[in-house]
């Protein structure tokens, strides 16, 4: 793995409540691990819970700022597909890839509203990056483990796979048991489905 | 992960740390012996990571979720005066709450070094109040500000700030925001200092005492030790000079110092930067001799233009031609972001920039909401039920009972502080008694807050209907425990005990899930009464 990135940006995209601070978590360690410097923005509190959540994360040699730049993100992982397409204000679309959970969590605040589904949340993404791809991660994860929860594992594990996110299986698995040890042999499967996944 | 086992690791280990995590590693470096606070976003990880610590570190300091801000204060001052190394903890509202024993405290001094962390929250990610500026407090209070701009900053200005208590026997607050508290990034640790001196309270009736007139030869002594300070802040390696010379130059501190970093970078820029850690006092020397030799600088700094303001004034006399940019080029409101920076940098340089206009603002909205099977829907819930058809006026303050502002509950008329839904719902009913007000309070609010407010109902003899909801815990901060709850340690306050001594005539509790029909009846009921009711909702928080 090269540690001569300069700017490696992510946007982390999803509903308060589905673990979008531990997994930023687990991929910061993982930069790190790696060699990275990294920068890592969060928001806690009440606005998040149920809401919608952005955490911006970014490693290499020049990130300074916890915040990505407007139309520099490089990757965007969405774990809730309106919230993925809610995103496109940092991205890029010569550069950025979308990879996007095939799962959507209702608001009260829709009610009376047009819901997009996630195949239509691809499409409005599609037209602003490189690449969007959809994964039935939720879907995934309840059949094969029993929980939600570890969409997310499953996601960044295959971001990994698939190499559209520079950090090594080595560290990313690290991370998960530095990061998330009291149920770490599901969180460890779910990051094996992610390496056995074919894009 | 296991945060203890993370935060004493020996000197020179080198990990990632959030900035709230990082400021309690400084704490712990710098001896800390007393800790206070209360929690709020942003500043709550502080004072919950002590409360995870502390029992295993009873030993090395003491730590306690105080009522409110001003009674952490207070019990911060305490343990000062008994010189223990101190730390006081809160978000930028509480501040507000603290003041009132704040700013006699600066007159007096600290004994033991006292730190108190304050977080800032711009865009107000977390704030339903006002987007509030600490750095006002340097004027106010005189009172020296820190202001670091991450993780590695916040450690090692906490450490600063201890150190500048000590000797100078005044109490440092270190300024954060919210992109500094939850930012992560790479810390270095250094080590573990203990503290040696004698603890417990020596009289001294001309330190302690602020009656006058011994209080205005304080003030004195005040405005005398700020000086003195400025001579540290002048040579400070915190007040830092970098980049290529040249004739425009950049002012920044705090979290904008990245964003202009990440701007130069984006234009490949290499100009001179003075980077402020000491907000106050200024080092104005040194910033004199900075723009003397530039025809332009930018001042880059969140909310106010208070850097802006002094770069004006110290021009006057040293460089009248200078070209000061600022806030002609950056919001006085809200957070700033790199973009903005490099929309600021591209006017003053004329080098271009483009950014796609691109988002869909067309998305449907998602608000947050309460919890699936929190006992707040059954509540407001039986409420509405309670007074369908009727004109109520509905109370709101600050809790997780704030989201009855959004659909579907949409019961908020008014919304200002902690403890407001009762304490204006007085004035409210003063002005017109006709009309019927319903007050939402939560249970820790009701310490922090509440009791005074229920104390002036009952004696000025108005009658809303207050709601106190009693979720066994501090729910909205992160689970933090209150004095009406049992937690190892401390002595549990009936809430009903409390409300009926105020003399409260009308007070139920009631299971706002399991006895639902009486809740609503007993909402019509009280709604009756002439004189203020209080009904106790008593339901444990989902997330306990």
């Amino acid at each position: 793995m090269s540690k001569n990135i300069d700017q490696f940006n992510i946007v982390l995209a999803g509903v308060g409540g589905q673990g979008l601070i531990t997994l930023g978590s687990i991929i910061a360690h993982a930069a790190r691990m790696d060699g990275h410097n990294v920068r890592m923005s969060e928001l806690h509190g009440l606005s998040q819970r149920l809401g919608s959540v952005a955490m911006q994360l970014r490693f290499g040699k020049k990130a300074y700022s916890p915040l990505v730049t407007r139309n520099s993100a490089d990757l965007v992982i969405g774990l809730e597909a309106i919230e993925a397409s809610r995103t496109t204000y940092f991205s890029d679309p010569k550069k950025t890839v979308y990879l996007i959970n095939e799962f959507t969590i209702y608001s009260p605040t829709f009610v009376g509203r047009k819901v997009p589904t996630a195949k239509q949340s691809l499409n409005l993404v599609k037209k602003f990056s490189k690449r969007a791809i959809l994964v039935d991660a939720t879907e995934r994860m309840r059949k094969e483990l029993g929980f939600d929860i570890f969409a997310g594992i499953y996601l960044v594990s295959r971001a990994v796979q698939d190499g559209i996110l520079p950090i090594t299986q080595e560290s990313l698995l690290k991370a998960i048991r530095l990061v998330v040890p009291k149920r770490l042999d599901l969180n460890i499967k779910a990051f094996k489905l992610g390496q056995d996944s074919k894009n | 992960m296991d945060l203890e086992k993370l935060l004493y690791q020996p000197e020179g280990t080198k990990t990632l740390l959030l900035g709230n995590a990082a400021l309690v590693r400084g704490a712990i470096e710098a001896g800390v012996q007393f800790i206070s606070t209360y929690p709020g976003t942003p500043a709550s990880e502080v004072g919950d990571i002590f409360n995870l610590l502390h029992k295993k570190h009873s030993k090395e300091y003491y730590f306690e979720y105080s009522t409110n801000e001003k009674v952490a204060m207070e019990a911060g001052i305490g343990a000062s005066f008994s010189n223990m190394r101190t730390l006081v903890c809160m978000k930028h509202f509480g501040l507000n709450v603290a003041s009132d024993a704040l700013l006699p405290f600066v007159y007096t001094g600290s004994k033991g070094p006292t730190v108190v962390i304050v977080s800032d929250d711009p865009s107000c990610y977390s704030s339903g109040q006002t987007e509030e500026n600490t750095r006002a407090f340097a004027k106010l209070a005189n009172i020296p500000i820190l202001e670091p701009s991450d993780p590695q900053e916040c450690k090692d200005y906490i450490k600063l700030g201890f150190e500048i208590s000590e000797q100078f026997e005044i109490p440092v607050i270190i300024r954060i925001t919210t992109r500094v508290a939850h930012q992560t990034s790479n810390v270095k640790y250094d080590k573990i200092e203990k503290s040696k001196k004698k603890i417990g309270f020596k009289k001294d009736y001309n330190k302690f005492v602020t009656m006058p007139p011994r209080v205005l030869a304080m003030h004195d002594e005040v405005l005398e030790k700020i000086e003195s300070i400025r001579k540290v802040s002048e040579k400070s390696k915190i007040n830092r000079i970098e980049g290529k010379d040249g004739k425009f130059g950049i002012v920044t501190s705090g979290v904008s110092y990245l964003y202009v970093k990440e701007a130069l970078e984006y234009f490949k820029l290499d100009i001179p930067i003075f980077k402020i850690g000491f907000f106050n006092p200024l080092a104005t020397q040194k910033l004199r001799n900075f723009i003397l030799r530039l025809n332009k600088v930018l001042v880059v700094e969140e909310l106010d233009p208070y850097l802006e303001d002094s770069i004006n004034i110290l021009a006057k006399t040293v460089n009248p031609k200078l070209e000061v940019f600022g806030k002609d080029l950056l919001p006085s409101t809200r957070e700033l972001n790199p973009e903005l920076v490099i929309k600021a940098l591209a006017d003053v340089t004329g080098k271009s920039y483009k950014f796609v206009e691109k988002s869909d603002k067309t998305i449907v909205k998602r608000a947050p909401s309460l919890c699936a099977g929190c006992p707040y829907w059954s509540v407001f819930g039986a409420v509405k039920e309670a007074t369908k058809g009727r004109d109520i006026i509905w109370g709101g303050g600050i809790g997780c009972y704030m989201l009855a502002s959004f659909t579907p509950h949409n019961i908020q008329d008014y919304l200002l502080c902690m403890g407001s839904s009762v304490g204006i719902a007085h004035g409210i009913k003063k002005a017109n008694k006709k009309q019927k007000v319903i007050s939402f309070m939560g249970d820790s609010t009701f310490f922090h807050a509440g009791m005074p407010e229920l104390a002036n109902v009952v004696h000025n003899q108005s009658d809303p209907l207050i709601i106190l909801m009693d979720n066994r815990i501090t729910a909205m901060t992160g689970q933090q425990p209150y004095p009406g709850m049992e937690s190892p340690g401390t002595k549990m306050i009936k809430i009903e005990k409390v409300v009926k001594a105020l003399g409260v005539e009308h007070v139920k509790v009631i299971d706002p899930v399991k006895d639902y029909q009486e809740l609503i009846n007993t909402v019509k009921e009280y709604l009756k009464h002439k004189t203020v009711s209080v009904i106790i909702v008593r339901y444990p928080c989902q997330r306990i």
